[in-house]
């Protein structure tokens, strides 16, 4: 169970789970298993499965963060459920497209973007 | 500018720090500290700071299995065109040659083995030592129009 510090400030819009990043720095790996807890708790004790990731704040993202965007996408297909990104800088972005998990997530540029249809 | 007159203003480093990842966080901010001295973009600055951040954690975890009675070398030097660190842990050392391609298919929801291929594309050169226990990263400073030195 993640204890102290939020890492993400949760919203309810309609149906959809709107979760944000308060760091903007996602690179410290206790700082990122934290923020994968209180993910995972969305899909596993909350039952969300329609899930916004905004990723406003964030200006840095390192690979063991990438992972757990990857268990949390897992998580959220098993549950028939649909996760969106964000609100994605383009440095960051860029990450996403060297690594090629921009064909595995559905990344929209706004939130009200990511919104729509989910 | 000749690159004999860049080595003699460069500023050499060098940090002895135990295996856990805060110590490598400020090992971290000191480098980039020094890039934000000497006025390099924020798009270097973000690469660097990726690239540091996945060698050190490579070190520090995967080669020093964050044993505590291990430590990691970093050192090198910056000056104002380039930055040079090289980081070395206590581990048996790895092929890179051995590394699954993270971009495969079949890779692709594999939620680790990212770290050096982002290496890779944000550092200007990145080289293992035969071991492959040290990592040697620089990044040439990027040249942005209107800035002719």
């Amino acid at each position: 169970m993640a204890t102290g510090q939020r890492r993400i400030v949760v919203e309810e819009i309609g149906e959809v789970t709107v979760a944000s990043f308060t760091d903007k720095k996602i690179l410290d790996e206790a700082n990122i298993q934290v923020i994968g807890d209180q993910l995972f708790n969305l899909v596993d004790d909350d039952g969300r499965s329609r899930i916004v990731l905004d990723f406003t704040n964030v200006e840095y993202l390192s690979s063991a963060a990438l992972g757990k965007l990857i268990t949390l996408d897992k998580k959220v297909k098993a549950t028939r459920g649909h996760l969106r990104l964000c609100c994605i800088r383009p440095e960051i972005l860029e990450v996403f497209e060297i690594t090629r998990l921009n064909k595995l997530f559905d990344i929209r540029d706004t939130q009200d973007e990511a919104l729509a249809g989910l | 500018m000749s690159s004999t007159n860049d080595m003699s203003r460069a500023e050499e480093f060098s940090f002895i720090i135990p295996s856990e990842t805060a110590a490598g966080l400020k090992v971290q901010e000191t480098i980039i500290q020094k890039l934000q001295e000497r006025g390099f973009s924020e798009r270097d600055i973000f690469g660097v700071r990726l690239a540091l951040e996945e060698a050190l954690v490579n070190a520090i975890k995967h080669g020093n299995r964050s044993d505590h009675s291990k430590q990691v070398r970093v050192e090198g030097w910056v000056n104002a065109t380039k930055l040079r660190v090289e980081i070395q842990d206590e581990g048996p050392g790895f092929k890179i040659n051995d590394v699954p391609d993270p971009t495969a298919d079949e890779n692709l929801e594999r939620p680790s083995g990212r770290g050096i291929m982002l290496m890779q594309a944000f550092m200007s050169k990145i080289e293992y030592s035969e071991q492959g226990n040290c990592v040697i990263l620089e990044k040439a400073r990027e040249v942005v129009a209107g800035e002719d030195g």
